[in-house]
């Protein structure tokens, strides 16, 4: 059911917590509760917020390796919003950032197992 | 027209510094005679690559910035492309970039002088609640 995910009075444009894959490193603190009817559920959802916003890093330059690599997996993907928290705009340009990182062997396309 | 660019490229390990070193001079007499000229040059050294390009691992990074026609920026590639010891290389368009970052950076400077402002005028009528304050502010120095 869904409600692994997501507490029942929780609305349905909640996203998902990401569980799975690598967790990126751009997820800050500030926890939460989850919605005010989650009964005695002790289950706690991250506010997720855009790195890129809160730390006021305006460029995203293909040259800073260490920024790109937390959002990518450990298979050299692309890591998506959902899972981040990284704003629209924001994931634009790291996406283009990332692309041009591969190019240039900065970051793999995919990584060897 | 003159835009700012950046070309990145890489260099197979095994080159000798002074043939590296004659490799750039060529590149950047090709640029100032153009018409273009270099804002920045670095050598980022060696650095392991992500994988495999032309049978090696490793590379020697150079990062150009320079002023250039795209007409030119095309020149440097072909010859970039047409170098032996060159492996790989990417050339990106920095002045929109630059132009986005810079209008935000303004309207930033702008929002603070705004917040600036309120603060300063809550600070003045405040004198009362200040005098306790640094009682305890003194201690934890202290501590």
């Amino acid at each position: 059911m869904a409600d692994e995910t997501s507490t029942p009075s929780a609305p349905s444009t909640s996203r998902p917590e990401g569980s799975g894959s690598s967790g990126p490193g751009g997820r800050p603190p500030a926890g939460r509760p989850s919605g005010p009817g989650g009964g005695g559920r002790k289950f706690f959802r991250r506010k997720k917020v855009c790195k890129f916003c809160v730390e006021k890093i305006d460029a995203i330059h293909y040259r800073d390796v260490r920024l790109l690599q937390q959002f990518v997996a450990e298979r050299g993907k692309i890591v998506p919003r959902r899972l981040t928290g990284v704003c629209t705009t924001h994931q634009r340009g790291l996406a283009r950032a990332i692309k041009q990182a591969r190019n240039i062997a900065l970051l793999p396309f995919a990584a060897r197992y | 027209m003159q835009r700012t660019y950046e070309v990145m490229f890489i260099v197979r390990p095994d080159i000798l510094d002074e043939d590296l070193d004659k490799l750039i001079a060529g590149l950047e007499a090709n640029i100032t005679q153009g018409g273009g000229s270099i804002k920045s040059l670095e050598k980022l050294g060696r650095r392991k690559l992500a994988y495999t390009v032309k049978k090696f691992n490793d590379g020697n990074y150079v990062l150009l910035t320079i002023l250039a026609d795209g007409s030119l920026v095309g020149e440097i590639e072909r010859r970039l492309r047409v170098s032996e010891p060159v492996i790989k290389f990417i050339s990106v368009r920095m002045d929109e970039e630059e132009k986005r970052v810079a209008k935000i950076k303004a309207i930033r400077a702008t929002r603070k002088k705004l917040s600036a402002q309120p603060a300063a005028a809550a600070a003045a009528p405040a004198p009362v609640e200040a005098a306790p304050a640094p009682a305890p502010a003194a201690e934890a120095a202290s501590a």
